[in-house]
């Protein structure tokens, strides 16, 4: 019974193969597999955020997903916003205005937060909390989260779209991978 | 988390045969923000889990006059709200799916697992009870149709049967003049269990200033979400005014029977089933008249 499974995904814009037992989360193996440590476990009961991830165009709560779900899916983890060229315009302005302290939650809320000013660029104050419900923070309270990400609405939204530019071109830091351990 | 096995048909026959194998030891998986949880923390033991979301047939909402609105068990909340028939017919449901969990949540929970998870608190299980919805569920029998009102049958249980699935919720097409709001108490803005929750719906005749039915579901106050029956028979030929509310709104609290917990007391529960049946009414009446 704990057979373990073949998935194939793609993560970042690379396939990526990896062997899964059926009661995984994809957080753990996102985490502890594929190495890929961006993505943080909070709760791992759905409450918390920080280990959202975009699957399709959607965000979840990746401890709320097993990992075997992941089959054929296309997922955003934080390793692929940024771009070679440079920082997305979210992790900058979160950079600019201190939207962090400890760190943990900052990964869910930039996913979290980049699915929203793509669908939304000009999303306001009201809707950016709404949106960003699902994501706890315990240091900052959430007035320099939502500074930042008015901020980078902003940049985003100046002319050229350089924010999704930068995120098309991104595969990020992550290398092709092929993982099989048992 | 314990081991099972995962499977994912892709087709209903199949699944079915694979739920019914395993009896009470397998477990229909849907969007998982419930039962993933549940098996995390061991609330019970399984053999097999039965991913759904491959069926052609529990993936579809879809809408016709004349069959009204079909919302496979695998449709996501965020479709639900996002569709924009429900948007214009389904108030109440639209309000309960946009308000369930964060949007993390909404990008993966289901209604039709909502349905069948049968929490007390669940948001859209009132929302279709006043909606008069109906749970197509097909099993080694063959299908059966469930009222909404009589689905849930304890605090996390349901009346399916060992090999039984939710196959599809049908919610009928509201007449002309109908009204529906849902809504809820919860101590944050956002992300929380309701202390109580309120969903009604309304017709109103031609006039726009009698109401000719009322339907009126309540949950978080009784161990399943409660049809107000009598509450809502009260309102029936009544004037669409304020008095007419006040009354329903007292008579829908006798429908409660709530216990005291970490998140609210009786007294206070039955006090905003109350209040929010209330409130609930008075939008109902605005949405109905609006058109």
């Amino acid at each position: 019974m704990s057979e373990k499974i073949h998935v194939h995904t793609t993560i970042n814009d690379t396939e990526v193969d990896f062997l899964a037992e059926s009661r995984q989360s994809l957080l753990e193996i996102i985490r502890d597999t594929l190495g890929m440590t961006g993505t943080k476990e909070g709760c791992n009961d759905g409450n918390c955020g920080a280990c959202t991830v975009n699957i399709d165009g959607r965000i979840v709560d990746s401890c709320c997903v097993l990992a075997v779900e992941a089959e054929g899916k296309n997922i955003l983890t934080i390793e692929g916003v940024a771009s070679p060229e440079g920082l997305h315009p979210l992790q900058q302005a979160f950079l600019e205005e201190a939207a962090l302290q400890c760190g943990i939650c900052t990964p869910g809320f930039i996913v979290a937060a980049k699915s929203l000013l793509e669908r939304e660029p000009n999303a306001d104050e009201a809707r950016i909390r709404h949106w960003l419900a699902g994501n706890l923070c315990r240091c900052t309270g959430y007035d320099k989260i939502v500074r930042a990400v008015l901020k980078a609405g902003e940049v985003m939204n100046q002319g050229d779209g350089a924010g999704r530019a930068t995120t098309a071109a991104g595969a990020g830091p992550t290398d092709q991978r092929d993982v099989y351990n048992d | 988390m314990q081991e099972f096995e995962y499977v994912a048909p892709a087709n209903l026959e199949d699944a079915i045969r694979l739920m019914a194998e395993k009896g009470p030891r397998a477990k229909a998986l849907a969007g998982g923000t419930d039962i993933l949880i549940q098996l995390r923390g061991g609330r019970f033991q399984i053999d097999r889990l039965v991913d759904i979301k491959k069926i052609p047939e529990l993936n579809e909402l879809s809408f016709s006059e004349a069959n009204g609105l079909t919302v496979g068990a695998a449709v996501e909340c965020y479709r639900v709200y996002e569709d924009q028939t429900v948007q214009k017919l389904y108030p109440g449901l639209f309000d309960s799916a946009s308000l369930i969990g964060g949007i993390q949540i909404q990008g993966r929970a289901t209604v039709g697992g909502n349905l069948c998870n049968a929490a007390p608190s669940g948001d859209n299980i009132p929302s279709l009870i006043v909606q008069e919805a109906v749970a197509i569920v097909a099993g080694p029998n063959g299908r059966r149709n469930i009222s909404v009102e009589d689905f849930c049958a304890g605090p996390g249980r349901n009346v399916l049967q060992e090999g039984e699935l939710l196959v599809a919720i049908h919610i009928p097409t509201p007449k002309p003049n109908f009204g529906a709001h849902f809504l809820r108490f919860i101590p944050r803005n956002e992300m929380d269990i309701a202390i109580a929750n309120s969903a009604v719906s309304v017709l109103l005749d031609d006039s726009k200033q009698h109401i000719v039915s009322a339907r009126i579901a309540i949950g978080s106050v009784a161990p399943t979400p409660v049809f107000a029956r009598e509450a809502s028979a009260l309102l029936t030929g009544k004037e669409a005014n304020e008095a007419s509310i006040e009354e329903a709104a007292e008579a829908t609290k006798a429908a409660a029977s709530p216990i005291n917990d970490m998140r609210g007391t009786i007294d206070q529960r039955i006090h905003l089933v109350g209040v929010l049946t209330k409130r609930a009414l008075r939008t109902a009446i605005s949405r109905a008249r609006e058109g």
